[in-house]
């Protein structure tokens, strides 16, 4: 869909998935990294494969004025230079547009370019913080959490890509480019999803709910929502609902096939049931043995008998569960590209199915282009004179 | 309105869609100009509106819900009962209108109401729809329901979340269906941008799962390649020492971490026990990390009594990794958010004065703007069928008398 765009990315990590998102959707993304700089980390890999590699070193003036040359040609670049890092001065926007009216540039950084906190470090853990996300995350009254897996910067690009393209359809209508200015901080909010209207509305600051449900009874009975199992954990919460009785209905049921001791369970008119009327000493009861009964179930028994039986509740996944899901494999998810060592890696493909086919990723990780393949490609002459042919957009993927 | 031009100026948004990961893309395309007409019905309303707290004073309503504002600012808000022919009438006017399709409901529903795919590009050749839901639309666990919450756990989160011999913990909300709103708004505006170009639609089959997995892309292709399974950590991480959060003054915590040597030796000097910069237990990344438990100990001793604001801003003068963990109260006076002018109050008809989110990202030429709160229960049905699809008075009345709006 995008394969008529040239992408230059020079983005850090917080910016990495913007152009692996356009590359995906057919955009031939070109990652600039300096000489010598390691792209073998899991990250590197993992969010610029499908990208092109470009080794430009753009602290020198042969190399910035290579990256004049590219940037005519260029449809979008993503940057994340703080202000007053040296390179925003050659990457200021007024210059860059004068270049190329029609440059779309993306600047994804921890605070957005401008206010009294854009120059101020943060790294996955202050953008978490800023964000508001550890608030709302480990046990209540304890230390805030973040997700162990940096999320901040996948916030942060997801919203870059949006960005990018809501300006690219500007262009198409009217041939106009802009700044698009992207606050990962701003973005995390997005993670938080309806929290901040019970500040807004009440006055009340939600707050880190631990592993259990609360909040859903007037009597303020907590519900377990993680039950260990024979090799893991499982999620599982007794809602209430249409979808939430009958889940626990058929849990029951399913817990009677098994032969196993229900307990209050037994009793229970679960087209009645409402959690909001549940005191502990209830969800206590019933959750007795229910837990038993999970303690001897394996995570992929719980998925595979909770999705037959249309029960919602899933396991909780390790990268492991995740890599041997059936269903992914159903929908060929993975996609498998020479590593550095010519040994296969597998990927997460394209993360879209448009017109019933995934895309095939196009390059591995690190498939280097050199500046003047790239300028000829762009249909600029190696010496650097600019060609007077146009560029033949999208020719190359 | 006003005349500043927007960048989605004339985009046509239909939204067949409830609770968080479809109406989020229309949020998304509606602040910046695109016009997104949400569709439910009274039997129906969005989940949103009606099924989670908070509600105004208290008190649940289909106009009260704060849940169902936040995420459905600047849109119109059509009812329409898709049980009735009527009903599915209008909705086919409506594909017939839009550029773009947004749904998620469960797989083949859609297919059921006559308003799958297939229908929708007779009915509108360069239609482009998004189809976003749990598993996907194909693959053995296709029809399995779901809440994005525990689809969290699926997709690795909740396990990455977490003291490594305590259990796993919840993610706030429905976490991954904004990570598949926000690429589900990639895909379609990039499909947008082709049938601008070429005329031609697209289908988007987005699984909210597979969303998620990008968000642990390094991880996964990590156990791919080396075996090595990612657990959950606390707040460590294995490049930097200290890199924790700490509790301060008057019940605030403030994140904090080193990334150097250097920057060790700034933040020591900073909270005045300079003295730790010489000691041989945290001299280098290595042994701060294998002295971590002391190290921890020694800063939240150090930080007790002080405020997180004030030492969050002493840390950055001088240049040391460091923010207040801003609580939900927090982000509503953040000097940072409040500059980028992130939540905007407009006037809601239920509810009053509300606080609507703007957007992560700022452009430069084509502002976007939040352009009124979200939406009553069908209170755009007369606007939508006659002003934007041009229904005569007769007509809507006629289609009124056949219960299409019930």
């Amino acid at each position: 869909m995008l394969s008529a765009y040239r992408v230059l990315d020079l983005s850090n990590r917080v910016g990495w998935l913007a152009g692996r998102l356009l590359a995906d959707l057919g955009a031939d993304v070109i990652k600039v990294e300096g000489p010598g700089v390691a792209i073998d980390a899991p990250d590197w890999q993992a969010y610029n494969v499908n990208k092109r590699l470009l080794r430009l070193d753009l602290e020198t003036s042969e190399g910035r004025s290579q990256f004049d040359r590219l940037i005519d040609h260029v449809d979008i670049l993503i940057e994340s230079v703080l202000p007053g890092e040296p390179a925003a001065a050659w990457l200021d926007p007024a210059r860059l547009r004068q270049r190329n009216p029609r440059l779309i540039q993306v600047s994804v950084t921890p605070f957005g370019t401008d206010g009294p906190r854009a120059e101020w470090l943060a790294s996955d853990l202050e953008l978490m913080a800023a964000g508001g996300a550890m608030s709302l995350a480990g046990e209540p009254g304890e230390t805030p959490l973040r997700v162990t897996v940096p999320q901040s910067y996948s916030w942060a690009g997801a919203q870059a890509a949006v960005g990018a393209l809501t300006a690219l359809i500007h262009r198409t209508a009217t041939g106009q480019g802009q700044r698009v200015d992207v606050s990962a901080q701003a973005a995390v909010i997005l993670a938080l999803s309806h929290a901040p209207a019970f500040w807004d509305m009440e006055g009340t600051n939600p707050t880190r709910a631990g592993a259990f449900v609360s909040g859903r009874s007037v009597k303020g009975a907590r519900f377990r929502a993680f039950w260990p199992c024979a090799d893991g954990y499982v999620n599982f919460v007794l809602y209430g609902g249409p979808a939430g009785r009958r889940t626990n209905a058929r849990l029951v049921e399913w817990m009677r096939e098994c032969g196993v001791e229900l307990g209050v369970l037994a009793q229970i008119d679960w087209m009645r049931f409402d959690p909001k009327l549940a005191s502990q000493q209830d969800v206590d009861d019933m959750e007795r043995p229910i837990a038993e009964f999970f303690l001897r179930l394996a995570k992929r028994d719980f998925l595979e008998q909770a999705s037959r039986r249309e029960m919602l509740g899933y396991p909780v996944s390790t990268v492991q569960d995740i890599a041997t899901d059936p269903q992914l494999g159903a929908r060929a998810f993975w996609q498998d590209l020479p590593g550095p060592d010519g040994a296969p890696q597998r990927h997460c493909g394209s993360f879209a199915i448009v017109d019933r086919v995934r895309q095939p990723l196009r390059h591995r990780p690190g498939t280097e282009i050199d500046v003047a393949s790239l300028l000829a490609e762009c249909g600029v002459a190696a010496e650097g004179a600019k060609a007077a042919t146009a560029a033949t957009e999208g020719q190359f993927v | 309105m006003s005349a500043i031009s927007q960048a989605l100026d004339g985009v046509k948004v239909a939204e067949f869609g409830a609770y968080a990961a479809g109406p989020h893309i229309g949020k998304m395309l509606a602040t910046f100009g695109a016009t997104v007409v949400h569709v439910e019905s009274h039997q129906r309303p969005d989940g949103f509106r009606t099924e989670y707290p908070p509600f105004k004073d208290g008190k649940p309503g289909p106009d009260r819900s704060g849940c169902f504002a936040i995420l459905n600012d600047s849109k119109h808000a059509v009812t329409l009962d898709l049980k009735t022919p009527a009903g599915i009438d209008l909705a086919k006017r409506l594909v017939g209108w839009a550029d773009i399709v947004v749904e998620n409901m469960r797989p083949e529903v859609m297919d059921r109401l006559g308003l799958g795919y297939e229908t929708a590009r007779r009915l509108n050749p360069g239609i482009v729809m998004i189809s976003s839901c749990n598993m996907g639309q194909t693959g053995p666990r296709a029809h399995t329901p779901g809440f994005g919450s525990q689809l969290s756990a699926l997709a690795g989160f909740c396990g990455l979340t977490g003291t490594p011999d305590g259990p796993p913990m919840l993610l706030y909300g429905p976490y991954i269906d904004f990570i598949a709103s926000t690429l589900g708004a990639t895909a379609v505006l990039a499909a947008l941008d082709g049938q601008r170009r070429t005329g031609q639609g697209a289908w988007i089959d987005l699984a909210q799962y597979e969303s998620g997995l990008m968000f642990v892309a390094g991880a996964l292709l990590d156990y791919h390649v080396s075996g090595r399974v990612a657990e959950r950590a606390d707040n460590r991480d294995p490049r930097a020492a200290p890199h924790n959060a700490y509790r301060c003054r008057d019940g605030a915590w403030l994140a904090l971490s080193c990334w150097s040597d250097d920057e060790f030796g700034r933040l020591v000097e900073t909270l005045g026990f300079p003295e730790l910069r010489a000691d041989r237990r945290f001299a280098t990344l290595d042994s701060r990390q294998a002295n971590l438990r002391d190290l921890d100990e020694l800063i939240a001793a150090g930080l007790r009594w002080r405020g997180a604001e004030e030492t969050a801003g002493r840390l950055q003068s001088a240049r040391v990794h460091a923010y207040p963990v801003n609580t939900i109260a927090d982000l509503f006076r953040d000097p940072q958010l409040a500059y980028r002018r992130i939540w905007r109050r407009r006037r809601h008809d239920g509810i009053g004065d509300v606080a609507c989110y703007f957007s992560a990202f700022d452009l430069s030429a084509t502002p976007g703007e939040v352009t009124a709160a979200a939406p009553g229960i069908g209170q755009h049905n007369a606007y939508v069928f006659q002003e934007l699809l041009g229904l005569s008075g007769e007509e809507y009345a006629a289609y009124q008398g056949k219960g299409a709006f019930q």
